[in-house]
């Protein structure tokens, strides 16, 4: 495919924030459907938040305790709620723990703050 | 104790390592061998003499054989089996005992296993299908030196497989317009990209001016994405002390990984350099040039399987596997066997996959499942899979091919890779719904779009060279 200079495009660098951060905003629905899958693998949902200034950072401030035990996918979506309605400019994300590997099994930005 | 007495001249192989009614110990190290012998030669034969090649024998009895006890050193030819759908070859079980082999030496298992006996007269090929390490064997060698766990936390790369791409052309690029081709990439949307494997240090592009663009490739591109990246740079070098300069200054640059070719440079040099790299917190890629010589031919050589466990143990965090769909050899079912040899703690015996024998990894880490060669966003949906999470995708061509340049080739991908996975964690079947999920995708982005357009044509369909023997 040839293209002439009017029809390529200019790919623009974007803070991506890591996995889903080149998909469009997910829905309501598409979140309950994340949570549903990272609660049905037996992994822990927590939610950790941070200033977009700090983002690189490794460790983000955590919103409470990871939810150990927690199967309610509504009590989960109400706890990200409740985080961003206390941080507003904050980026939020959801973490699913993994013990058995010991590492993160999903994590992705769900809301993110106004920088 | 029955007292010997020393008789010189040949005596046959099978009279003292073909032992049928022994039982293999825990601590044994198992082999299979496919044989093929010469016209006329019995298979007891011939497993015997490839036990006692591979271990203590030689042809002619010795005299100081009865200094020692061979009885205890000796490998022993166990089993004997036929090869399903192959009426000329034959599968033969080895244990050899544990004290046959240096601690944490992947170099003097495989001299011992794969050495003489492969041209061995009585012969015609030989084939090292699989090896069992006992866990005991297993706890001597480091493995390595990170892993998929540590590597996940030092990038921050969670609940998907990785992306990367292999810069191209490989070879004559200068150092400033190579760490170009880097940066469009990674700022695009990759997580890494890689050096070349016949990238080393050549006039048009010597190592240290290569290492100090990428790292500001590098640099910038995290700064501007706000996700963290790395490039693989090659330190594979004509001598280890060459080697580990060039690892120094990868360090010293401030680049997350390095990578090493280990059938090229070796197990010696390998093992070393994953030694290097935990004691000074660098990731291995490891690159796998020269492996389809060995492993390609059915009856003869060392299967891909053995070659994937022994670098586990010599220490990788990635290792190439191929990817099934694209460009290069490689079964499906026998990929995801040696795949499970990388990730696995424990991995059970699976002769559909081509396993002979339940493989106990213990503690030691796992390596990422490399997926390099020929594929593009229409492979995706087959890819994520495949190989699931823990494994690195790799475009080159599907990268730096799209018709926008590197950048946009590289969020096509991670467009593409991220619909895939959100879609499986929705419970949707990838392979089926490909289409439909690859064109949703698209929607949203015209990158994506331009990219399906350009290799919705492009497929790769040969007959696997090397299929597992099924009947």
């Amino acid at each position: 495919m040839a293209f002439n200079n009017f029809e390529m495009g200019d790919y623009q660098t974007a803070q991506t924030l890591e996995t889903f951060g080149f998909l469009p905003k997910l829905t309501q629905d598409e979140i309950h459907a994340q949570i549903a899958y990272i609660i049905a693998q037996g992994w822990t949902p927590a939610i950790e938040h941070e200033h977009p200034s700090q983002s690189t950072n490794h460790y983000w401030t955590m919103w409470k305790l990871p939810f150990f035990g927690q199967t309610d996918l509504n009590s989960v979506l109400a706890e990200l709620e409740a985080c961003r309605r206390k941080y507003p400019d904050h980026h939020v994300r959801l973490i699913g723990y993994d013990n058995y590997s010991q590492s993160q099994g999903s994590c992705f930005v769900v809301y993110e703050g106004r920088s | 104790m029955a007292v010997k007495t020393y008789d010189a001249g040949v005596k046959e192989y099978r009279d003292m390592y073909w032992t049928p009614d022994y039982v293999p110990l825990d601590t044994d190290l198992l082999a299979c061998f496919k044989c093929t012998g010469q016209p006329g030669v019995p298979r007891e034969e011939v497993a015997a003499a490839v036990a006692a090649e591979s271990s203590t024998g030689t042809w002619s009895t010795v005299w100081s054989e009865l200094l020692t006890d061979l009885e205890y050193y000796k490998g022993r030819a166990y089993r004997i089996e036929d090869v399903p759908g192959d009426s000329e070859s034959f599968y033969a079980f080895i244990a050899y005992p544990l004290d046959l082999f240096e601690e944490g030496s992947i170099v003097n298992v495989l001299t011992s296993l794969v050495g003489n006996v492969f041209g061995f007269k009585a012969l015609r090929h030989l084939r090292l299908e699989d090896i069992r390490f006992p866990i005991a064997y297993i706890k001597t060698c480091m493995g390595p030196p990170n892993g998929i766990t540590v590597e996940r936390d030092r990038l921050s790369k969670y609940g998907r497989p990785m992306l990367g791409a292999t810069i191209k052309p490989k070879l004559g690029l200068s150092a400033k317009n190579y760490g170009r081709a880097v940066y469009e990439c990674l700022r695009g949307g990759l997580d890494l990209t890689k050096d070349d494997e016949n990238v080393n240090s050549q006039p048009f592009m010597r190592w240290q001016n290569r290492f100090e663009f990428v790292a500001e490739a590098i640099q910038k591109a995290e700064q501007e994405t706000g996700e963290r990246k790395g490039h693989y740079l090659n330190v594979t070098a004509a001598t280890p002390e060459e080697m580990y300069e060039r690892a120094e200054f990868a360090k010293e640059v401030g680049c997350p990984i390095i990578m090493h070719d280990f059938l090229t440079g070796g197990f010696t040099a390998n093992t070393g350099l994953a030694k290097w790299c935990r004691k000074n917190g660098m990731l291995l890629h490891i690159h796998r040039a020269m492996h389809a010589v060995i492993d390609r031919h059915p009856k003869h050589g060392i299967h891909f399987r053995v070659l994937a466990k022994c670098l586990r143990l010599s220490g990788g965090d990635h290792l190439h596997t191929g990817t099934v769909v694209g460009k290069l050899e490689g079964d499906r079912a026998s990929t995801l066997g040696f795949v499970d040899q990388l990730r696995e703690s424990f991995v059970p015996e699976d002769r559909s996959r081509g396993v002979f024998f339940d493989q106990d990894w213990g503690s030691m880490p796992g390596v990422f499942a490399v997926a390099s060669g020929g594929i593009h966003v229409w492979h995706m949906p087959a890819l994520v899979t495949i190989f699931g999470d823990d494994s690195v995708l790799q475009f080159g061509g599907g990268t730096q091919g799209h018709p926008w340049g590197n950048a946009a080739g590289a969020a096509a991908n991670r467009v593409a890779l991220e619909a895939c996975v959100k879609a499986r964690n929705e419970g949707r079947d990838l392979e089926r719904e490909a289409r439909d999920i690859m064109t949703a995708a698209a929607a949203n982005s015209p990158e994506l779009a331009i990219a399906m357009e350009t290799w919705k044509e492009i497929k790769f369909e040969f007959d696997t060279v090397d299929k597992l023997d099924v009947g």
